[in-house]
């Protein structure tokens, strides 16, 4: 056969690796054709709804369930007294901690599941809820968590006398943990004997991942077989299926966990929600498939928060500017519950990595994790395990020791930099960072806004300010940042005792199209789009006839999930691995067909070729239909592959981020100018994938910096819990992101791919929060709390005299 | 979110909605866009079990400009408020608010009638209509009455409407001079920190008429005389400005909320009351 196509077009045609292929998924989503929770509905299936408490901290008296039973169509009420035989009313959390399902005696934050309502329809649940009459007597309330440290309110009486916690001693009742990283000593003799010092305390507020669609699940108990299906929104359905066999007692082959279209995960759906364990019992009771999906104030009261934490950092550097010492205390509000969602080992997650982008050779972190009456959590949204958190942390210190040393941020980034030639870098907190170049990409980053010339302009407006011709600042924030996402080796990191490994399945059909399936489950991030890319460069079969699968556990190869960007660190190594492996059959394969030796033969984008003789081929079409067609000696027939992917270490993207943004102090609003992004994630799979990740990340980090909270008043009350008051962007509040890219490859990575779908939001916090710092500098603001709305801009200005 | 049970009903035209209205007294309430009064229903903040949907009254909807009055239908919408060019030209002030109120979805489904019987002090509306010095129209078992707008409103979610009036039209005169409505809000979407309508006529260089009024900074839309009284006969310079400013601040009484505390929100008032003048002035 004469083949009049040219190699270039052959590897055009696979549409793999960096190829700016649709998505998929698109065509289902735009028509309205997705299949979400609240869209399955199963033959008689009934409908769960929760009474919930309206105190942050009560004692419960009674429930009475006589009027709610009485309504036509209830089928069932339950409270922690029917739990407690199946030893249900609680539930261990990912943290160690344990939760309560139902309120077992009392209360401990407003929105708190307290009895779980099953009827015929929604409506009827709703109404029944009302009925259930719960008497409460209100107990003090503590949200403040240095208060809690002090206050001789007991939160959780569950654990008096409890000394010694999941994660070491106890210090107080309402104390969790102290979590401690490097060298305590050594840091403060540093600090000591530093030519200057800088020191800040800085809030990083309680927030919420705010997925589109919020958290729910359908469970049917199928006596007769003793199956249990569960559906729901989950981002590690094989993890919801050993914990549900653990806490149920049913094996875990009995049990299909399914999550299905995911409207949007951001951490929030990576815990184990009362909600869930709920529909599983009802189906229990009753025989028949129990739904309960909450609503938009019940997933912002009640399902997981993000941050909430208290840094105080000190940071030591000398004359010059080069740092030498970096201190960290973070005082942790967990809420009711430690329910945070960590690798067992990381009760503060990978805080640890706060020494950011920097060759800072000694540093110290401690965390104490805390009690309040707020609800639990500690989810990673849209971030590595509190990666966020950390990379706030250091940002805002080095500018704050820029300030301190009357220095551009720029420079002192540049000079303290770790460089090129260092990686592998061992950070002084006991990480290993894979590869970088920051150099390259600051300098790149500085000259695409024409750093200087912003600066000049800046400082121009603050003379015209003070010259009274102008109202409007301009804030020109910086900000680099180096995330640690893939986690992760199986030696370090495990959820629940399950390493944090993630595999793939390949199956290759007769004629040349293939399925696989991974242990991941994608929320938005484009899975079945770009899997499907690496697989085509890897086994020569064109993505557009490789269909991707996840989310059953039942046909799916065990894996960690979806969160942490670990699906393509992870599960797409392991979807490279398992791709080699159908090569390497392949290859035999094409040998026999071609009657050369195997090593005669060598792959060429999608085929395998006689050396020197590129005439003489076969292609993976031809190979495939042969696997199944033919007998092969000493081949077995079929061409499917498994690969269980355990990493041998984190990946570490990283990017420049600069943002211009222009402030009127009269009003505190705040218009953003220009923000420019460049990242790097390693090899580069679909580039227009990476530019949805990077834009929809910097939107949250736009959130999350400008304007979204979870705030409570002092009796607990949850003050922001709709979407009136929780600020989530339109395109109306999203500027114009500007995008570049550096490409420095993992060198441990089968690809060399990073992940990148949080990294715009590690990245993206600081740098709107420093514009806006930035913009008070010259007027002698050191740092102000975010999250930067028009009032707390005011504040700032107004306390810096700005008013007068 | 799931409200309770309600019986929907669906007059054809104004006899048969104050006919449901009569028979259902206090159980009964009239649904224009929906988009204040479902989110109570689903918030069970508002317990509605005889719902009289206004949408098949044609009646009710249109904008009609004749002899120097412009009259709307209580039903029509903020959409159709924006889009229309006589509306524009005879009255542009109403598009400038209308387009800062929530969201064009939300401006598909609410009405100008709904905005302003709402009687919520975060409604932009009302404070507009007391800027027009707009007359409310109710009808009610007893037949028809007018009311200044600038007299209906007695407290939040409480007016001069009687429970079974429903209100028909809206009616002001064409506007002269200059006008602007000056709006700060957190992002789209979302009610005023501060809102101020001002309109402003002169005559050779001096201020012959002014109106100031303002939104959501107080529990009631706030209509100042004392600022408009400060205006007229100057020529609106800075000076003159700052004065009612200052004057229109002593009307205000807002209330802390996620916005902001009172000492934000009374600063930002000022801001907008100045701006608001500032270019109204500029067009007169
Ligand atoms: C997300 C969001 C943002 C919003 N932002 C703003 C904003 O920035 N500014 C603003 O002004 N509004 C805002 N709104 C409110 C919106 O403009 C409403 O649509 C409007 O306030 C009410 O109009 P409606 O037609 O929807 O009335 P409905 O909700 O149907 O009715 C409101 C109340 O008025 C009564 N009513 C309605 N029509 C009549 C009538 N003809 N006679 C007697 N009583 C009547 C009803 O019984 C009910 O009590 C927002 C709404 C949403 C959902």
């Amino acid at each position: 056969m004469k083949d009049e196509v040219t190699r270039d077009e052959r590897v055009a045609n696979l549409k793999g690796l960096g190829c700016s292929r649709k998505r998929v998924e698109d065509a289902r989503f735009t028509q309205g054709k997705g299949n979400y929770i609240d869209d399955i509905s199963l033959p008689g299936m009934l409908h769960g709804d929760f009474v919930r408490s309206p105190y942050a901290h009560a004692r419960i008296k009674s429930i009475n369930i006589d009027a709610a039973m009485a309504l036509d169509g209830v089928t069932a009420v339950l409270t922690a007294k029917d739990l407690e035989p199946l030893s249900l009313h609680w539930m261990p959390t990912l943290a160690g901690d344990k939760q309560m399902v139902l309120a077992d005696g009392k209360v401990l934050f407003q929105g708190q599941e307290v009895a779980f309502v099953v009827a015929r329809d929604r409506y009827i649940a709703a109404d029944a809820v009302e009925l259930v009459e719960v008497e409460y007597e209100e107990l003090p309330v503590v949200v403040d968590p240095f208060k809690a440290l002090e206050s001789d309110v007991v939160l959780r009486e569950d654990l008096e006398g409890q000394t010694e916690g999941a994660h070491g001693p106890r210090k107080h009742h309402n104390h969790i943990f102290t979590w401690e990283v490097g060298e305590e000593e050594a840091t403060n003799a540093v600090i000591d004997d530093a030519d200057v010092v800088a020191e800040e305390t800085m809030y990083y507020h309680r927030t919420h991942p705010c997925p589109l669609e919020p958290c729910g699940s359908v469970a049917s108990m199928d006596k007769v077989n003793g199956k249990l299906t569960l559906y729901g929104t989950f981002q590690a359905p094989h993890v919801v299926r050993t914990v549900a066999s653990l806490l149920s007692g049913i094996e875990e082959h009995n049990i299909r966990v399914v999550s299905p279209d995911i409207g949007g995960g951001f951490g929030n759906k990576v815990g184990v929600y009362p909600g869930y364990i709920c529909s599983i019992v009802a189906s229990i009771v009753t025989g028949v498939p129990v739904k309960w999906v909450e609503d938009r104030m019940e997933n912002l009261m009640s399902t997981a928060f993000a941050r909430d934490y208290w840094m105080t950092g000190k940071i030591s550097a000398t004359k010059e500017g080069k740092i030498t010492g970096l201190h960290c205390h973070v005082t942790a509000d967990h809420g009711a519950f430690d329910a945070c969602a960590d690798p067992t080992k990381y009760p503060a997650g990978f805080m640890n990595i706060c020494t950011g982008s920097y060759d800072i050779p000694t540093a110290y972190l401690a965390v104490d994790g805390v009690y309040t009456n707020k609800a639990p959590g500690g989810v990673s949204y849209r971030c590595s395990f509190r990666v966020t958190e950390a990379v706030y942390f250091i940002e805002r210190m080095i500018e704050v020791l820029a300030i301190e040393l009357d220095m551009d941020p720029a420079e002192l980034r540049r000079i303290n930099f770790i460089k090129k030639e260092q990686f592998p870098y061992q950070s002084a907190l006991g990480w290993e960072y894979d590869s970088g170049d920051y150099h390259t990409a600051w300098d790149k980053a500085l000259k695409a806004v024409d750093y200087a010339g912003l600066r000049a302009e800046q400082a121009e407006r603050v003379a015209a300010f003070k010259r009274g011709e102008t109202r409007t600042l301009m804030g020109i924030g910086l900000s680099f940042f180096t995330e640690i996402v893939g986690a992760g080796p199986v030696k370090n990191c495990d959820i629940l005792g399950m390493g944090m490994f993630d595999s793939c399945e390949i199956r290759i059909h007769p004629t040349g199209s293939a399925i696989a399936r991974l242990g991941t489950i994608s929320q938005g991030q484009g899975h079945a789009t770009t899997f499907a890319q690496i697989l085509a460069s890897e086994i020569g079969i064109p993505a557009d006839s490789i269909t991707i699968e996840e989310g059953d556990t039942d046909t799916a190869p065990y894996g960690l999930g979806t969160y942490g960007s670990r699906s393509t660190p992870v599960a797409g190594a392991a979807t490279a691995m398992a791709g080699r492996k159908i090569r390497a059959k392949a290859q035999m394969i094409a040998a026999y067909l071609l009657e050369v030796h195997d090593d005669d033969v060598e792959f060429d984008v999608d085929r395998f070729v006689v050396k020197g003789a590129p005439e003489r081929f076969k292609t993976m079409g031809e190979i495939a239909y042969a696997a199944y067609n033919q007998a092969i000696p000493g081949i077995e027939p079929g061409l499917e592959a498994v690969s269980y992917y355990d990493p041998p270490n984190m990946t570490y993207p990283f990017g420049a981020y600069v943002c211009v943004m222009d402030i009127d102090v009269d009003t505190g609003v705040t218009d953003i100018r220009r923000f420019y992004a460049l990242d790097d994630c390693g090899t580069r799979i679909n580039p227009m994938v990476i530019e949805g990740q990077i834009h929809g990340g910097l939107t949250e980090a736009l959130a999350v910096a400008m304007g979204q909270e979870i705030a409570y008043d002092d009796m607990g009350n949850v003050k922001t819990a709709t979407l009136m008051d929780f600020f989530l962007p339109t395109a109306w509040e999203v500027p114009n992101y500007e995008t570049d890219h550096t490409v420095t490859p993992s060198p441990h990575h089968p690809i060399g791919a990073k992940g990148v779908g949080e990294s715009p939001h590690v990245g993206g916090v600081p740098c709107f929060s420093n514009a806006v710092q930035d913009a008070f500098r010259p007027f002698g603001l050191r740092h102000t709390n975010m999250p930067h709305d028009h009032w707390r801009i005011w504040q700032a200005a107004n306390s810096l005299g700005l008013h007068d | 979110m799931i409200p309770s049970q309600f019986e929907y009903h669906r007059p054809a035209d104004m006899a048969g909605a104050l006919a449901v209205l009569a028979e259902h007294g206090d159980d009964a309430r009239v649904l224009a866009g929906g988009h204040s009064l479902i989110p109570m229903m689903k918030l069970r903040m508002a317990d509605v079990p005889h719902l009289i949907d206004l949408q098949d009254i044609e009646a009710l909807k249109g904008i009609k400009i004749a002899g120097g009055q412009i009259t709307i239908g209580a039903m029509t919408t903020q959409h159709e408020l924006i889009a229309d060019t006589a509306l524009h030209a005879a009255a542009p002030i109403i598009r400038e608010a209308s387009l800062q109120i929530a969201d064009p979805q939300v401006r598909y489904m609410g009405t100008i009638g709904g905005n302003v019987a709402n009687g919520d002090p975060g409604n932009d509306m009302p404070g507009l209509m007391q800027c027009l010095d707009a007359q409310f129209t109710l009808e009610g078992a007893e037949g028809k009455r007018t009311v200044p707008a600038r007299d209906f409103y007695e407290a939040a979610y409480m007016t001069e409407r009687d429970d079974e009036e429903i209100l028909t039209q809206i009616s002001f005169a064409v506007q002269q001079g200059g006008y602007a409505y000056e709006k700060q809000k957190r992002k789209i979407g979302d009610y005023a920190t501060a809102a101020c309508a001002v309109s402003i006529t002169k005559e050779n260089g001096t201020v012959t008429a002014a109106s100031v009024a303002m939104t959501n900074l107080s529990d009631t839309p706030v209509f100042s005389e004392a600022a408009n009284a400060v205006l007229v006969g100057t020529s609106c310079d800075t000076a003159d400005i700052k004065a009612a400013v200052a004057a229109a601040l002593e009307d205000i009484d807002p209330t802390e909320d996620n916005r902001g505390p009172v000492a934000f929100k009374k600063h930002v008032a000022g801001i907008i009351i100045k701006r608001a003048i500032e270019r109204a002035a500029s067009r007169a």
